[in-house]
């Protein structure tokens, strides 16, 4: 698929020239498990961050817990700076639906009250079941009914494309 | 039986949905309540310490025997996932006017709850309520006679985990009243389940169970020789009542003998942890300068204890609505 490089690439500059437009002095990034913080952590290193990078789980978070019970696999997010006033970066690796993003966002309100939250994603999917749009995005795509995304990594990034059987 | 506690205990899938019995339940399983445990200690150190998971549900806690510490973080766990709870004083409650505890629970669900959280004087009420009076209503374990204590062990495990990080080449040693301990017959189990290399009982012969092979333990009569190369000590708090059935000769003897202090805790592994349930009698099982010293956890339990509880109430509640759902096709089972 597209090159990683020119996709976080393009995401930086678009990220400065929003920076800039909105007068954001410096931004904190956290990046949600696990694409999310891979990506996170290259546009860090990019935009010449120094704030280390945060890591959201949002496993309490989500809406369909009583659909789907628990998450198996779970770890304690981790924020390394206060966020209340905070300008914040938020990232993650895939946007359909932007349910990942609200429960993320119900979250980082928990750890005190940012002063604003910029959103960027790698893929943006389309399908949207919520009013969530990414200030910054690498890509727009769209899937077939059995295809899914995934983000590899982190050294190298790589996305790849499945087919997935009918469920 | 462990295979009975198994079933009762999990869903088709493996899942949680009451947490009766430590027995039965595999390592698998158990680490993933200390890491989903690990996720709730971050929780309980932000600025809001309570996330959504139980929103719209309604958790009862049901003491049929008196408790502070175990109640109280039940109470404080369910509020900090978000469910509504009731705290239901049993004494003054229908039961006292002759209502069956079947009849109890049954307008108890009637009232629309999702979870019991269950202590009783009868070992085994806990499993037969999940199994023949609400088993759609997930069922948590607060402690049933001398059976177990699992959400107790748990909130142990952890502790050690915090400290140790591994368990394999442990050796615990637990001290006390073993026969009457439900805490204890737990903890043997949870720490033998997740593969440490030796629980040793240490106790007059009158205070240890019959079977303390059958259960995975090494059993010492002398302080001095169990604790030699323990990593960690739990004590157990001395049922001041037991004096009475003439197991022990008398408050002072049994301190000399078994109590932990300074000297005693000398023949464990430097750096030792010193372990308690609670709640503590002070120069009757445990010597105030152990208890308050730097080898002590036992304050770090309690803060544990509501991560632990927090854990098993969000995983059974988890596996009770699915469970629900591929009986029904909806959320919620009809009365």
């Amino acid at each position: 698929m597209q090159d990683i490089e020119q996709l976080l690439n393009r995401m930086t500059d678009d990220l400065r020239a929003h920076i800039s437009a909105q007068g954001l002095s410096s931004l904190c990034p956290v990046g949600i498990r696990t694409g999310g913080v891979w990506v996170a952590q290259a546009l860090r290193r990019r935009l010449g961050i120094e704030t280390e990078c945060g890591e959201l789980d949002i496993t309490f978070y989500r809406d369909d817990f009583s659909r789907i019970g628990l998450h198996p696999r779970i770890s304690p997010s981790r924020l390394p700076y206060e966020t209340e006033g905070q300008n914040l970066l938020l990232v993650d690796d895939v946007i359909m639906s932007g349910r990942t993003i609200r429960a993320a966002m119900n979250e980082l309100f928990d750890y005190g009250r940012p002063e604003s939250i910029t959103l960027a994603t790698l893929v943006d999917l389309g399908r949207r079941e919520l009013p969530i749009q990414p200030d910054v995005t690498g890509i727009h795509r769209s899937l077939g009914a059995c295809q899914r995304i995934k983000l590899q990594g982190p050294e190298p990034l790589e996305l790849t494309v499945e087919e997935v059987p009918d469920a | 039986m462990p295979d009975n506690s198994r079933r009762l205990q999990l869903t088709a899938d493996g899942e949680l949905r009451h947490f009766l019995a430590i027995e039965g339940l595999d390592k698998p399983l158990l680490t993933r309540i200390l890491d989903t445990a690990d996720s709730f200690i971050e929780v309980g150190e932000r600025t809001i310490k309570k996330v959504p998971l139980l929103r719209g549900r309604t958790l009862v806690n049901l003491f049929f025997e008196p408790s502070t510490r175990t109640r109280s973080t039940f109470e404080l766990a369910a509020k900090r996932l978000s469910a509504d709870v009731l705290n239901l004083d049993i004494g003054t409650s229908a039961t006292s006017k002759g209502e069956s505890l079947s009849d109890t629970l049954l307008n108890l669900r009637a009232m629309a709850s999702d979870m019991f959280v269950i202590r009783h004087s009868q070992s085994g009420a806990p499993h037969f309520i999940a199994q023949s009076v609400t088993p759609d209503v997930a069922i948590i374990n607060a402690g049933d006679g001398r059976h177990e204590h699992p959400t107790q062990a748990m909130l142990d495990v952890l502790t050690i985990r915090q400290h140790m990080t591994t368990f394999s080449g442990l050796r615990v040693a637990i001290v006390g009243d073993i026969q009457h301990s439900r805490v204890a017959r737990s903890q043997i189990r949870a720490l033998n389940a997740l593969g440490v290399d030796e629980v040793r009982l240490i106790a007059p012969d009158t205070l240890l169970p019959h079977d303390p092979e059958a259960l995975g333990a090494r059993v010492f009569h002398r302080m001095e020789e169990g604790l030699r190369n323990v990593d960690v000590i739990i004590m157990l708090r001395l049922q001041r009542e037991r004096m009475e059935g003439a197991l022990l000769p008398s408050e002072s003897e049994f301190y000399r003998m078994y109590g932990l202090n300074r000297e005693k805790l000398a023949y464990a592994n430097p750096g030792a942890l010193v372990m308690h349930p609670g709640p503590i009698n002070r120069g009757v099982e445990i010597e105030s300068a152990v208890a308050d010293g730097p080898q002590s956890v036992i304050l770090g339990q309690v803060t544990n204890g509501i991560a632990v509880r927090m854990a098993v109430m969000s995983m059974a509640m988890g596996g009770q609505l699915n469970e629900r759902q591929s009986a029904t096709g909806e959320g919620v089972a009809s009365p």
